[in-house]
């Protein structure tokens, strides 16, 4: 191998190169994403009040706490609600215009851009939108239920309305996201595969179920597995169409990210917090966990 | 007129199949539409209309803008969101596409280990950094600052992966032969496989972009100024405080949504090519 005036191989001297490249990233890494996990996991071990400068070590006592503290119990219950909500609703909705897209080609380009304007948007206006749409007296949902001759709804205001008014605002808003994978999805599907079976005298029904959805599955799994990440962070959506922000009404919509949140920047309980998010990241490591398993064992047809 | 009837009855199934899929397109549309109409119809709204039946204004106004505008500096809010977003992206750009193509196109020891550690950084939610890095913030005192709205997102795992991807197909002849000519590694990088990876730098800067510009979470912590504040964090504080003049609360989400639909309305192909680029990828 050729040597270079430092002694230093031409391999040798690219691999420096390398490292210099990931001087900076590296070190991003290490300090802003890998110090803080193991910092967190540590400040769930203290009482850890921003405003006091004594920090007692606590054990487990935090968890301790947050298991049987019912507001916790109520907000992980809301979170796995939004989940089983949320996502088999986008998955079906999304598959369904998908669909319907490819089907209408003629105008394709025109209702996906329309259905993907939500998505675009920003999800703090949008919900002060549905907020307004659901308004109890005076929004236009109720409005039009009168029109219909329908008894007015509470939605927003209701304890056993709300979390769902909250899943079809989120819902409605990711909808173009699921359309636009769906339909790369389909279209990647060889056309050789239709034109077989209808030869052999497949029916549509047939085609879909035999075809279509089999071959679909790697985009079905990547979107449940997103769609499920998303929905455990719900955040956003609910902080800004509950009312007042708190999680109600009585906890009702109240998403476990919420509930950390204000136990950190309202109540300024950093430890108890932390024990939170300690929670949350192992929901999403067993999340993550299966979808590996989904994913390699996946067959290829 | 024949021949029209001929067809026609040669393929039945087909046109009224046809029919059915545009009339559930229309509705679809209509629904993902309405929301975004009846918001502008409420912001022109004078406050006296806000409550009576009517869907569109009677006597349409500009006034309920001037009043937001008066109340909060929703400009300067703008500003944040666009300086914030901007820059986000640059750095995302440049140091996910230098770690990328490390990872692609050198072999060195280590390289494996570091690859899966900033892979592995993915699977901690960004909820439960939230809490270090605003005790963090406290300490230097980065409250307040654009770079402490920037810096837990000035590189991202997820760019690193995507741009190593694409990175991968560079053919490593082209950089030997550009090496041979003399070209610098960092000029390899920067002029050689830079310019062969385009439609994904975009597709990363686009999606990197519109993430940043409607962030909530970390921006609503660690800003406390109103002058600081982003545009999704103002317009909820402004909201918030408005009580029930939806008309004001309206203009305030037109003005937070309107630039947004109009960059997308321009530029909705690549947007659209990039989401799903980087979703397929993801």
């Amino acid at each position: 191998m050729a040597l270079s005036a430092r002694g230093l191989s031409l391999g040798q001297r690219r691999a420096i190169w390398a490292y210099i490249f990931l001087l900076i990233p590296l070190s991003f890494f290490i300090t802003i994403r890998f110090a803080p996990t193991l910092f967190a996991m540590s400040v769930s071990l203290f009482r850890w009040d921003i405003l006091s400068s004594n920090k007692p070590w606590m054990g487990l006592k935090n968890y301790e706490t947050l298991f049987a503290d019912p507001v916790f119990w109520q907000s992980l219950t809301n979170t796995l609600l939004y989940v089983a909500l949320s996502v088999p609703l986008q998955l079906v909705s999304g598959l369904f215009f998908a669909l319907l897209l490819q089907a209408g080609a003629r105008w394709r380009g025109f209702f996906r851009a329309l259905y993907f304007i939500p998505f675009v948007t920003s999800t703090v206006a949008i919900s002060w939108v549905w907020r307004w749409i659901y308004e109890p007296t005076f929004g236009p949902l109720n409005k039009l239920l009168a029109v219909a001759g329908l008894p007015e709804q509470k939605f927003l205001a209701s304890p056993d309305q709300a979390l769902a008014s909250i899943v079809v605002a989120i819902v409605w808003q990711a909808l173009g996201f699921y359309v636009i994978i769906f339909l790369a999805g389909l279209e990647a599907i060889p056309h050789d595969f239709y034109e077989a079976a209808k030869i052999d005298g497949a029916r549509a029904w047939d085609l879909f179920r035999h075809i279509t959805l089999p071959l679909l599955n790697p985009t079905i799994v990547f979107l449940t597995v997103i769609g499920t990440i998303n929905a455990i962070q719900v955040f956003t959506q609910v902080l800004n169409m509950s009312f007042q922000g708190t999680g109600g009404p009585l906890n009702s919509t109240k998403s476990l990210v919420l509930f950390i949140y204000q136990q950190a920047f309202k109540s300024f309980k950093m430890g108890y917090a932390s024990a939170g998010t300690v929670v949350l990241f192992g929901l999403i490591l067993v999340i993550t966990i299966i979808q590996l398993r989904v994913t390699t064992r996946r067959v290829e047809y | 007129m024949a021949i029209l009837s001929q067809s026609r009855y040669a393929r039945p199934p087909r046109w009224s199949g046809q029919a059915i899929i545009y009339a559930l397109l229309i509705v679809g549309g209509i629904v993902m539409v309405i929301p975004f109409v009846w918001m502008l119809a409420t912001s022109l709204k004078p406050a006296t209309e806000v409550f009576l039946g009517n869907f569109f204004p009677i006597e349409p106004t500009l006034g309920n803008y001037d009043a937001v505008l008066k109340k909060v500096p929703f400009a300067r809010w703008y500003l944040n969101s666009l300086i914030v977003a901007a820059l986000t992206t640059l750095s995302v750009a440049f140091f996910d596409s230098l770690t990328g193509f490390a990872l692609a196109k050198y072999e060195f020891r280590g390289k494996n280990l570091i690859f899966v550690f900033i892979l592995s950084t993915l699977m901690v939610p960004t909820e439960m950094l939230i809490i270090p890095w605003f005790i963090l913030s406290n300490n230097l005192n980065w409250v307040d600052t654009y770079w402490g709205i920037m810096f837990p997102g000035v590189i991202t795992a997820f760019g690193v992966f995507l741009m190593k991807q694409f990175f991968e197909g560079v053919p490593s002849e082209l950089l030997d032969a550009a090496r041979i000519d003399g070209v610098s590694e960092f000029g390899l990088f920067w002029r050689i496989a830079m310019p062969l990876v385009k439609p994904a730098l975009a597709a990363l800067c686009i999606f990197n972009f519109l993430g940043n510009w409607n962030a909530f979470l970390w921006p609503v912590i660690i800003t406390e100024k109103m002058d600081m504040r982003t545009v999704p964090v103002g317009l909820a504080f402004f909201s918030g405080e408005a009580g029930s003049s939806w008309e004001l609360i309206m203009a305030g989400a037109s003005m937070a949504t309107i630039p947004v639909l109009i960059v997308f309305l321009f530029f909705q192909r690549q947007i659209i090519k990039g989401i799903a680029l980087t979703g397929l990828k993801g």
